[in-house]
């Protein structure tokens, strides 16, 4: 996943935790990046047509722009299962996190072909806890508690 | 979540390489199966591309392991991809279908070989395992999967 989705993905979740447009400050955070960088990237998506930006207001995703964060969520989601179903790794968010990079959109619809996902991806993804909703009833994660323990 | 740098530690590498294994394990075991669901059709063509697909799958997965095991990570065993696949295989009903399918396997893993390829090239990290011989390995497998490509695209072209 470039850069570019990494962002329209995380613009996504701050928007629908926020239910209105997303700060650039939450959306900085968010990828734990700088204000600046983040102002930088999100001038780019709005010159691409993946967003709308107004000062003082905050950033909200065109229609292409959902259509493609989407996509990069699902994909996510898929590495999280794939890491869990089929690799059986414990720290399946931070290692997903760390692999979303370069496990791009193709790559991941070839693993969905192995794991057993449920198709209301990403719908079901908990942007609070960074983990599809399906994972934490399989796994029977504590979201409070932020730990994941694996069946 | 955050904008992540990968390969930054052998862990990260040995997983990388895993999901490399898990790749050429699922095109091996989709090559065994479209050749058992196109048994009645008697396409040698086809048949010898699934059968050359599915061999230098196996040598890949083999150098990938040798990697992966010098790293101290886990092997990816075989058997366990291909009956995960076996369980969601949905036989495609004619030729067309089955080349398309190995167009996609040698299309997603010249992707995943290629940004990995520019992933550790971009990571000063200090691996244990020597760095040339690790890109070398990964070049030759990616130039594999290109030449794979052309072929399946060739025998398309032949047939349209």
């Amino acid at each position: 996943m470039n850069t570019q989705n990494q962002y329209l993905k995380a613009i996504y979740l701050v928007q629908q935790q926020a239910d209105g447009p997303a700060s650039t400050g939450k959306v900085a955070e968010a990828l734990d990046v700088s204000p600046a960088s983040a102002n930088e990237m999100i001038g780019k998506l709005e010159a691409a047509g993946l967003a709308d930006h107004e000062k003082y207001k905050g950033v909200d995703l065109t229609d292409e722009g959902i259509r493609r964060a989407r996509d990069a969520l699902q994909t996510y989601c898929i590495i999280e299962r794939f890491l869990v179903e089929v690799l059986e790794v414990e720290e399946f968010r931070a290692e997903a996190r760390q692999l979303e990079s370069v496990i791009d959109e193709t790559v991941g619809d070839r693993l969905d072909t192995i794991i057993d996902r449920d198709p209301a991806c990403p719908d079901c993804f908990e942007a609070e806890a960074d983990v599809c909703d399906h994972l934490v009833d399989d796994l029977d994660i504590d979201l409070e508690m932020g730990s994941e323990a694996a069946d | 979540m955050s904008l992540s740098y990968p390969v930054a530690s052998d862990h990260q590498l040995a997983r990388l390489l895993q999901i490399g294994m898990v790749l050429e394990e699922v095109v091996e075991a989709r090559a065994h199966k479209h050749n058992e669901s196109l048994d009645d059709e008697q396409d040698t063509d086809i048949e010898a591309l699934l059968r050359d697909a599915a061999e230098e799958s196996a040598g890949h997965r083999a150098s990938l392991e040798s990697l992966v095991d010098e790293l101290e990570g886990d092997p990816v065993a075989y058997e366990e991809i291909e009956q995960l696949v076996a369980a969601r295989y949905e036989a495609d009903t004619d030729t067309d279908g089955v080349l398309y399918d190995q167009l996609a396997n040698e299309e997603t893993a010249y992707k995943f070989y290629d940004d990995l390829i520019e992933a550790i090239e971009g990571s000063d990290v200090r691996f244990s395992i020597d760095r040339g011989r690790l890109l070398d390995t990964l070049r030759e497998i990616r130039d594999d999967e290109a030449a794979g490509v052309e072929d399946v695209t060739r025998l398309m072209e032949a047939r349209s």
